[in-house]
């Protein structure tokens, strides 16, 4: 997987997953998101790095804020780009999303953006494109959303400048995010203390542990002692798939609510994905309160992809 | 027909209890005798058998031909000369083909095709259910008169357990084998591959084991109440052959057997994405894969299958849980049996045995064996001759296995099904 992802120097070609990336290249992408942080508050927002280069947002499952925050990636480094959304039911066999893929390739693309509901997509697609594509993961399936976890680092290290002495909880639905494979990948590799997952067992994956975390069903014990707090958003269709009794019962056992958020340390602050539900992960009290970071996440979602895309791009023009 | 005698190698013939260098003569399409010399036997074709090792012809219990019905991933002329190559000279079409094998009209169409391709003999199995839709039963009866060997539900799921019950019953009044592939489907729940640290890593939606021993246990209630003779396929997880092992204890009337790949691989040795490795059941864990073997060892799983099932490239490209699952194997059948004598797990004769003599008595066919008078279905092989799995030795239409490019030991020089030679290697 790893040297999928990478160019024989070992420089950044695709990024489709966390797995396999070392410390160094992670950094590497936060630092970088870093330089580009200055961009957004120019009153020109632009720097000419990616001037002629085409990026295809390829979006085969909705979504508004990361669609957005990519095309805004693109435009401020001065690419052209695109957004194209793809129903899924129009491309449900393999053979059909790679001629969508060739069909854009003959267009000479230089980065397709995916979004896929089904996992490991990201990959067919890197293996199948053109050699001079990058492809970038925008979510696939349960798999992996590499751009997310990667924002979510770069506000945790805005906030606690190192990473090695953090307890992290993740609380919500892990077996069915992609956010969360990829959060506790990127925490493992840049070397937190610890990582929590805290959620029911019908929301947990099996063997879960193995993935290098420790494992709550009850939440009140689980937040002790934590600095970062990440919440995962609740699905609604999770009620009628048995997975979960109510909304309400949720809230009870596994809400963040503002006397829970007391048993965490004082400064610890509190991370959502988005987008939330309110009053059913995360009380709105927490979600407007001083300990959010939620719309910095957004923010820094903008400089991340910017970050990712220049990467990836450059490094193809040093392999030439 | 003519006469052949088969000089020279080892001939190995569990039922027979025979392992001895020696002649095998055949005339009229059947065994004449083994070892026991033939006076003024004037042979038509001379096989010179040294160094190499003369058994049955190998039954394999599960090939999909894809015909008909699907003849763009493999026909019955391109997958039975891909399983004579593979010494395989009697194979079970499971019910799954396009129309489903619940009419006579079918069974003949399929009779006839093989009888015109002439190479390994195509044992047809029944639908179990009208259309393998789970609710009505076939018209088993007539099927069996029709050549069918067995009934079978192939991977599609029943209704619920009284059709079950009352499919075994009406199988078992008509002296019919039934075999089942343990699955129940409402726990594997769009799974992929094994619910375990892969699926969890991955992704990808999983497969628990209880999907199959949950099906096992309720399967081996319905032979005890019913006195149905049932056989399980493609079994994959420890406990399933634990379950029956006991069941087997308590004299329940069953019989097991497992695919050749399920004793080689395992969730740990998927390549991330890559659907070659896609097959239902899922590759499982090591300690499944050792349960597997030692079940084999023991007797307790009574035949290795190939479980082969070709595709079309299209059916393998594109994100792993879209793909098609499946692996072209009935090729790879005999070397891996054969690296599982090498590192001990069984016996050469016991591997024999598990695709030839056991096979056939699962069926209840005369076969399997080179008793004189018994139809000379014979495979030669070469234990010791490498060969690599590429376009060039490839006989199957399917290029889908996870062994693509790999080199193995052990390849068939000579299959002869009914006296007539059906594959010689170039």
């Amino acid at each position: 997987m790893s040297n999928l992802q990478l160019t024989q120097e070992g420089h950044l070609k695709h990024f489709i997953t966390i797995e396999g990336l070392s410390k160094e290249i992670l950094t590497n992408i936060l630092d970088t998101a870093e330089s580009f942080i200055g961009i957004s508050q120019q009153q020109v927002k632009k720097v000419p790095l990616l001037r002629g280069k085409t990026i295809v947002n390829l979006f085969f499952e909705n979504s508004t804020r990361t669609r957005t925050t990519f095309e805004l990636a693109a435009s401020r480094l001065s690419a052209d780009v695109i957004s194209i959304d793809i129903q899924t039911s129009a491309t449900s066999k393999g053979e059909s999303l790679l001629d969508t893929i060739r069909n854009l390739e003959a267009m000479h693309v230089d980065i397709f953006v995916v979004r896929h509901a089904i996992s490991g997509a990201g990959h067919f697609i890197a293996q199948n494109t053109a050699p001079h594509i990058s492809v970038i993961n925008a979510g696939d399936g349960q798999h992996a959303h590499p751009t997310q976890a990667m924002l979510d680092m770069f506000t945790i290290r805005q906030h606690k400048h190192e990473f090695n002495t953090l307890k992290v909880g993740i609380i919500g639905d892990i077996l069915h995010s992609r956010v969360v494979r990829s959060q506790i990948q990127a925490l493992n590799t840049l070397g937190v203390e610890e990582i929590r997952v805290v959620a029911p067992k019908t929301l947990l994956p099996s063997h879960v542990e193995q993935l290098g975390v420790s494992v709550f069903n009850n939440i009140e014990e689980s937040l002790d002692d934590l600095d970062v707090i990440i919440m995962v958003r609740l699905q609604k269709e999770r009620m009628t798939s048995a997975l979960l009794p109510s909304e309400r019962e949720y809230f009870k056992c596994f809400g963040l609510t503002d006397e829970r958020l007391k048993l965490a340390k004082a400064d610890a602050i509190v991370m959502h994905p988005g987008p939330i539900n309110r009053g059913v992960e995360i009380a709105s009290s927490i979600a407007d309160g001083p300990q959010s970071v939620i719309l910095q996440q957004v923010s820094n979602g903008i400089a991340i992809r910017m970050a990712v895309m220049s990467l990836t791009l450059q490094n193809k023009e040093y392999a030439v | 027909m003519k006469k052949i005698h088969i000089t020279n190698g080892r001939i190995i013939d569990p039922a027979n209890h025979i392992d001895q260098t020696g002649s095998l003569y055949i005339a009229d399409g059947k065994i004449l005798s083994v070892l026991n010399p033939i006076a003024d036997f004037s042979a038509d074709i001379s096989i010179d058998a040294t160094n190499n090792i003369v058994c049955p012809g190998f039954i394999d219990l599960s090939v999909r031909l894809r015909d008909p019905g699907q003849t763009h991933k493999g026909t019955l002329q391109s997958e039975t000369i891909a399983a004579a190559s593979a010494g395989v000279t009697g194979l079970c079409l499971p019910p799954d083909t396009q129309p489903v094998i619940d009419t006579q009209a079918v069974t003949e169409l399929i009779n006839d095709k093989a009888e015109k391709a002439n190479y390994s003999q195509v044992y047809p199995i029944a639908a179990l259910t009208y259309q393998l839709a789970g609710k009505e039963l076939s018209s088993m009866a007539t099927l069996k008169q029709a050549g069918c060997v067995a009934v079978s539900n192939a991977n599609a799921p029943l209704a619920n357990l009284l059709v079950l019950r009352r499919a075994m019953e009406y199988a078992s009044s008509h002296n019919l084998l039934v075999i089942l592939h343990p699955e129940e489907h409402s726990l594997n729940n769009n799974g992929c591959t094994h619910e375990g640290f892969f699926s969890t890593r991955y992704g990808l939606p999983g497969i628990p084991e209880a999907s199959e021993s949950i099906a096992v246990a309720q399967y081996l209630e319905l032979a005890r109440l019913t006195g149905c003779r049932l056989h399980f396929s493609q079994i994959s997880c420890k406990a399933a052959v634990i379950k029956i092992q006991q069941a087997k204890k308590y004299g329940i009337n069953i019989t097991a057997d497992v695919a050749i790949h399920q004793l080689h691989l395992t969730e740990n040795d998927i390549e991330p994405f890559n659907s070659s490795y896609h097959v239902i059941p899922p590759f499982r864990t090591t300690k499944d894969l050792q349960k597997l073997r030692e079940g084999l060892a023991n007797g307790t799983i009574n035949a290795i299958c190939s479980d082969h099932q070709p595709h079309d490239l299209d059916a393998k490209l594109g994100a792993f849980p879209e793909t098609e699952p499946g692996i072209a194997s009935v090729e790879t059948l005999l070397p891996l049996m054969l690296c599982l004598v090498e590192d001990n797990t069984i016996t050469l004769s016991q591997g024999i045995a598990c695709l030839s003599q056991n096979p056939a008595s699962i069926l209840g066919i005369n076969s399997g064996a080179l008793t004189p008078g018994f139809n000379a279905d014979v495979c030669i092989f070469n234990a010791a001759l490498s060969w690599a799995v590429n376009q060039q030795n490839w006989k199957s239409a399917g290029l889908n296995t996870p062994y693509w490019g790999e080199v193995f030991k052990g390849r068939v020089t000579h299959t002869l099904q009914s006296g007539k030679i059906i594959y010689t290697l170039e």
